[in-house]
């Protein structure tokens, strides 16, 4: 069974613990890795690509990691953070375009589930998509 | 002439002045088209960068630029700390021998890692819109043998002027670009700031 981590990479941390608080409540138990790179360290808006890096290294348990981005710098200090790390893990992560709150809960969910880093990316593409049925 | 780490100092340290001195204009100019914090950000990273080299003194040129990467992708918070973070970098890894056409290609290199970071093309409104023709006239003037405070004072020019010319223009990337024709007419930030960047090299390396 996979072991895939998932990033949050956002300008504001509250917006970034408060996603990952609902995505949580849909895995009660699961100790699937979630990590948090949001916010300036004086607690304003903004991303930092040195700790999206920290972040990286510190959901990675070897199966791979996932990270998802709000917009604007958030996915430029994601790109960036990926020249800081180690080749190694630079291979095992994936950015994912997928939309930060149904990207994060649909990862969640089969990353708790031991899918591989391919799937648990696919299906934070898919977030949109039970919405999107439902509107129609 | 060589431009050692003193040197590179020197401009890093006339930037943040320059860049504390236009701080509210810098963030002025964003609040009209993008997420007003421009110059705040800009002060933070370039204040923290200093601070950084003051307490570990870098032992080069390179050491030196690579603080100041390093902290600007930490510390600024908005788009323009992993691009002038990358700039700095990719100047860092291509630093060379301190001679003005090293410096000129270095300059080139560290503005080629923004045009990968930020995928913007020229005319889109950006900060390139001020680098890249500070990188030709740059390249230009060493390479026909000019004095590096000649080849400077051109590339500076050439960065106000390319500001100046995308500013009647549509922003196509950032915040800017939600505006649509809304952008037009306005100085771009990043442009701004940028020009600063070479003012800057301008007024301080041209003594080395």
């Amino acid at each position: 069974m996979a072991q895939v981590g998932i990033v949050v990479v956002s300008h504001s941390r509250p917006l970034a613990e408060a996603a990952v608080e609902l995505a949580r409540q849909m895995l009660p138990g699961s100790t699937v890795p979630i990590e948090v790179a949001a916010g300036t360290d004086d607690g304003g808006l903004g991303t930092d690509a040195v700790a999206v890096s920290a972040a990286i290294t510190a959901a990675d348990s070897g199966d791979g990691v996932l990270v998802l981005m709000d917009l604007g710098s958030a996915v430029m200090s994601a790109e960036t953070a990926l020249e800081l790390l180690d080749d190694d893990v630079r291979a095992r992560v994936l950015l994912s375009a997928a939309p930060l709150v149904e990207g994060l809960v649909g990862a969640a969910v089969v990353a708790a589930g031991g899918a591989d880093r391919d799937r648990v990316a696919t299906e934070a593409l898919r977030g949109l998509a039970p919405k999107q049925a439902h509107l129609g | 002439m060589t431009l050692d780490t003193d040197a590179l100092g020197a401009w890093v340290g006339e930037f943040a002045r320059a860049v504390r001195e236009h701080r509210d204009e810098l963030t002025e100019l964003d609040s009209a088209i993008g997420d007003a914090d421009h110059g705040t950000n800009m002060d933070r990273g370039m204040t923290a960068a200093v601070a950084a080299l003051d307490a570990t003194p870098p032992a080069d040129g390179a050491a030196l630029l690579k603080t100041v990467a390093m902290t600007m992708i930490s510390k600024v918070g908005g788009t323009s700390g992993p691009l002038y973070g990358t700039f700095f970098l990719r100047m860092s890894g291509a630093l060379g021998d301190g001679s003005p056409a090293a410096f000129a290609a270095s300059f080139r290199a560290g503005v080629e890692g923004v045009v990968a970071r930020g995928k913007a093309e020229p005319g889109d409104k950006t900060l390139l819109d001020a680098l890249l023709p500070a990188a030709d006239a740059l390249t230009e003037a060493v390479g026909a043998g000019q004095e590096l405070d000649a080849a400077l004072r051109a590339a500076a020019d050439a960065a106000a002027r390319g500001r100046d010319a995308v500013t009647p223009s549509v922003a196509r990337k950032g915040r800017a670009s939600y505006l649509g024709e809304r952008s037009a007419g306005h100085v771009d930030p990043g442009a701004a700031s940028a020009v600063l960047l070479v003012e800057a090299a301008a007024t301080t390396l041209a003594r080395s």
